[in-house]
């Protein structure tokens, strides 16, 4: 008889040090479904996924494929089965070509030399079946996120896999790309390839996946057809409460400026020209300002040249009253400037080191932390074991968790809990819901809404135009490296605010509101 | 257990792994070259110092106190993110700061061991500025310091500065002889080891790698350097001066390296010879497999650099009838070079772990 499920995880328990990740789950994949996988931060989506992926052995259960007992031990047993995986953080070698990308670990060889011409008609032919547009000879340091990500999907199509298993694609892109994700996913479950699916959004869920899996805290909720239920039950089986989705927020009440931005000239590292083109304006007490647009117009440079990371080429900052143009980054942070990074890896956390080592790299050096030089480790305990408290950071041993083995979402909360808890001035904040479950994007959104209400300036650098718009008091629209629109969220519309992110429509932006 | 105690003794688990194969590898190499003689020889490695006591004792330690210090200074470079290849060359500057400051200055010992360490820290500094202000890779820069130190310091001890060399013995004058003073004291070591050259120098290597685990765990410096090693981004995001940081890690790097020179040639344990030296001190170098045998933590230096000594030792007991000295070294060499490998083995380690307590898992639930 032939079997309905090409997958089965059966009772499959994971530990770690301090934590059972997964907790007597099973997971049944049907032939030809998108099967979304549902749960909190650090409900343990990423380490079951790895487990059908061979990266992690399970500490008991069992795994089928077509009905058969199967040992996965590592990733190259997962690729002999037909399956593939695209990780929540990608694995390119950023200075080789999307081709050889592509066929790294199986190239076709003639003799001892690589023979690429026919991996490059089958990448072709791939890409073209499932509308994958990618460009074979691109290096992938050059390329968008969005064309690195259809380069690990044709990885995975290059291999004959049949199962494809997606942490969290939509993490790292653009609404556009997403939409164009959605459609290469459906196309390809049309094409008979099973798809596991996690993601936080429920939108998404909502219109691609057949049916969907929730875990909770590691356990096993219950799996539902997704045409017979709503957002709204999703994230109540999620997080076991009801969760609110819009934010309950007063209208601002603007005090003196905080930040004044002249002229400013950012240049940009992937092109000639400046990647921010003299852009003026200003952010004051009490308001929630959101630098909206799309994806790759300047805004990360932007930031940059904000706080420090890189140089600006001419321009003026003023923060409180002070020229800080010329200041380090040491400096900004000291007058009350923090910084919610927007590669939470590359910037926001060292990961080899622990939680609460994290938690204090803005403030190692301040007195509450050290003494003639020596770290207090009982304070930055104490520190730490109140920030995790708080801001509900979990992972396996609290504070001495090494950062590396916490979950995406986990990872970014830490992040987010350091740079609020500071009560900065100004809060400079990219992106920084990305990757949160929907409950703990409901409480950071009312912390934003609360440091605001204490009368503290925010930034916020966003993608999401549901945040753009439920958030802030104020919209400035960047387009290639432009201020393009100054708009009130209260008045207009989201596809207002599409065109103008799209550069169809244009006002003047005063410099000073 | 905690995670950090199981991860300290994986660590020594792989170390002693590596060594153990490295001793097996140099018990066959012996085999191959002479097999009637091998197990002697082989004892005689093992052995160590303890084949000669207390002599061989005494010149053990006395040669382990100089790998401390170029063991500490290869593993605080690699704790910053760094690979001073180049504690060679610091140590053959530091060498002659030593001398310069004991046979020409006549200054008592701490002074010149602190020349010492003076001279060695320069010759790191400038390395680690290049990184840091050029981005030039300081394992180029190292390396043309090294040859660079070496033969400035030949030219300066043979030409240059009147009164370093002595023509009759064709090295540098006996410390002893020439400025007493500006010996390390022995604390009566000498005369129970019977050697003359075993000082309080252990001592010092001892106190310097305790106070090195303290800064790199426990103060905002260290703080501040492993989170530039970990993470240059970060680290940059965090406010932290990551071009300070890199120089000041060179700098101390090269101290510790020169420290160890003076550590050496002030405990009278050898001279420099400018016209041979045109290689580079094998202590120097070793300070490398030292720092990865103890995976670059400074209490494991210790006890990694006392191995070496060990087997060093050990293998200058071989009897030259059988094996060449060059075979001795060649054979101290590889067991040296294998215990390099021993990240390698650590995963092996943690894999044959997790098989076993799977495999007692699988017992467990039988037995249930
Ligand atoms: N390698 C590891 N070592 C130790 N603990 C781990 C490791 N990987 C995951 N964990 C722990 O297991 C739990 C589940 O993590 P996992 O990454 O599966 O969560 P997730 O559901 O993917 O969350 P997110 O939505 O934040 O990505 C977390 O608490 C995490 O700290
Ligand atoms: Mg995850």
């Amino acid at each position: 008889m032939e079997n309905d499920y090409i997958i089965e995880m059966l009772n499959i328990t994971k530990e770690f040090p301090g934590i059972k990740a997964n907790d007597n789950i099973t997971l049944q994949l049907k032939r030809g479904e998108i099967h979304a996988l549902l749960g909190e931060n650090g409900a343990g989506k990423s380490t079951l996924m790895s487990i059908l992926f061979g990266l992690y052995q399970p500490t008991s259960g069992v795994i089928k494929k077509d009905g058969k007992e199967v040992q996965i031990n590592t990733p190259n047993d997962a690729n002999d089965l037909n399956i593939g995986m695209v990780h929540q953080h990608f694995k390119l070698v950023e200075c080789f070509s999307v081709l050889d990308n592509i066929i790294l670990g199986v190239e076709p060889t003639k003799g001892i030399f690589l023979e690429k011409k026919g991996a490059r008609q089958k990448v072709m032919e791939l890409s073209d079946k499932y509308g994958l547009m990618v460009d074979p000879d691109a290096l992938v340091s050059d390329i968008t996120v969005g064309m690195q990500q259809r380069t690990e999907i044709l990885k995975m199509l290059y291999r004959d896999n049949e199962v494809l298993i997606f942490d969290e694609p939509t993490a790292v892109l653009t609404p556009q790309e997403i939409e164009e994700l959605m459609k290469i996913m459906k196309n390809l479950a049309k094409e008979g390839k099973s798809i596991l699916f996690i993601t936080h959004k429920l939108n998404e869920i909502m219109e691609v996946a057949d049916r969907c899996t929730i875990l909770r805290k590691g356990k096993y909720v219950g799996t539902v057809d997704v045409k017979n239920t709503t957002k709204e039950e999703l994230s109540k089986m999620m997080v076991g409460r009801n969760v609110n989705f819009s934010v309950d927020k007063k209208p601002a009440t603007p005090g003196e400026t905080v930040l004044k931005v002249e002229h400013m000239v950012v240049p940009s590292k992937a092109h000639a020209n400046n990647a921010v083109k003299d852009i003026s304006f200003n952010v004051r007490k009490g308001e929630i300002v959101c630098i909206a647009g799309i994806d790759g117009n300047g805004q990360s440079e932007f930031v940059q040249g904000l706080t420090g990371l890189e140089k600006m080429s001419s321009g003026k900052i003023t923060f409180n009253g002070k020229d800080i143009t010329n200041a380090t980054i040491r400096e900004k942070s000291k007058l009350g400037m923090s910084h919610i990074p927007e590669d939470r890896h590359k910037h926001g956390l060292v990961l080899d080191y622990s939680l609460e080592q994290n938690m204090v790299l803005q403030r190692y050096y301040e007195p509450q932390f050290q003494n003639a030089g020596f770290i207090k480790t009982k304070e930055v305990r104490k520190y730490a074991e109140k920030l995790i408290e708080q801001y509900d950071v979990r992972s396996g041993q609290g504070p001495i968790t090494i950062a590396r083995s916490m979950s995406g979402g986990n990872q970014q909360k830490a992040i987010i809990a350091r740079e609020i808890d500071k009560n900065p001035e100004l809060l400079v904040a990219v992106q920084p819901t990305r990757g949160l479950d929907v409950g703990a994007i409901e409480y950071i959104h009312s912390q934003l809404v609360a440091q605001r209400d204490s009368g503290k300036a925010v930034l916020l650098v966003s993608l999401e135009l549901d945040e753009v718009m439920d958030v802030s008091d104020r919209i400035l629209v960047m387009y290639e490296g432009e201020l393009v629109g100054q708009l009130d969220p209260k008045k207009i519309t989201v596809e207002e605010l599409g065109l103008y992110m799209a550069g169809a429509k244009r006002d003047e932006v005063p410099a000073e509101v | 257990m905690s995670e950090k105690k199981k991860d300290v003794l994986l660590s020594i688990g792989a170390s002693l792994l590596c060594i153990v194969i490295g001793l097996f590898v140099g018990l066959i190499i012996l085999f191959c070259i002479n097999s009637e003689n091998a197990i002697d020889g082989f004892i005689r490695i093992v052995k160590g110092g303890f084949y000669l006591a207390p002599k061989g004792i005494g010149s053990e330690i006395s040669q382990a106190a100089p790998l401390i210090m170029t063991g500490l200074s290869v593993a605080f470079a690699f704790k910053t993110g760094l690979f001073n290849i180049g504690a060679a060359g610091q140590y053959t500057v530091g060498v002659f700061g030593a001398l310069f400051f004991g046979i020409i200055l006549h200054m008592p010992w701490y002074v010149c061991l602190l020349a010492a360490m003076v001279f060695g820290a320069i010759w790191g500094a400038v390395p680690g500025f290049f990184k840091a202000y050029f981005n030039v890779n300081e394992v180029i820069t190292s390396i043309m310091f090294n040859w660079i130190g070496l033969y400035l310091v030949n030219e300066l001890m043979y030409n240059t500065i009147k009164g370093m060399y002595d023509q009759k013995t064709t090295r540098t004058y006996k410390l002893s002889a020439v400025s007493p003073q500006s010996v390390i004291p022995d604390l009566g070591m000498n005369s129970i080891f019977k050697t003359s050259s075993t000082t309080i120098a252990i001592f010092i290597a001892i106190a310097i790698a305790i106070i090195m685990y303290i800064i790199l765990n426990m103060t905002t410096f260290g703080y501040e350097l492993k989170a530039c090693g970990f993470n240059k981004d970060a680290a940059k995001y965090a406010g932290i001066n990551e071009k300070r940081n890199i120089v000041l890690s060179m700098t101390i790097s090269g101290a510790l390296a020169g420290i160890g020179a003076g550590l050496y040639y002030l405990s009278g344990a050898a001279e420099w010879n400018p016209q041979v030296a045109t290689a580079l001190p094998a202590i120097g170098f070793n300070g490398i497999p030292v720092a990865l045998l103890a995976l670059s933590n400074p209490i494991g230096v210790v006890f990694a650099a006392i191995f070496v000594a060990h087997i060093s030792v050990g293998g200058s007991y071989l009897p030259t009838k059988y094996y060449q000295p060059e075979i001795a070294d060649f054979i101290v060499a590889v067991i040296i070079y294998l215990c390099a490998f021993v990240m390698l083995f650590k995963g092996i380690v943690m894999n044959l772990l997790r098989k076993k307590t799977k495999k007692s898992e699988h017992a467990g639930k039988e037995v249930k």
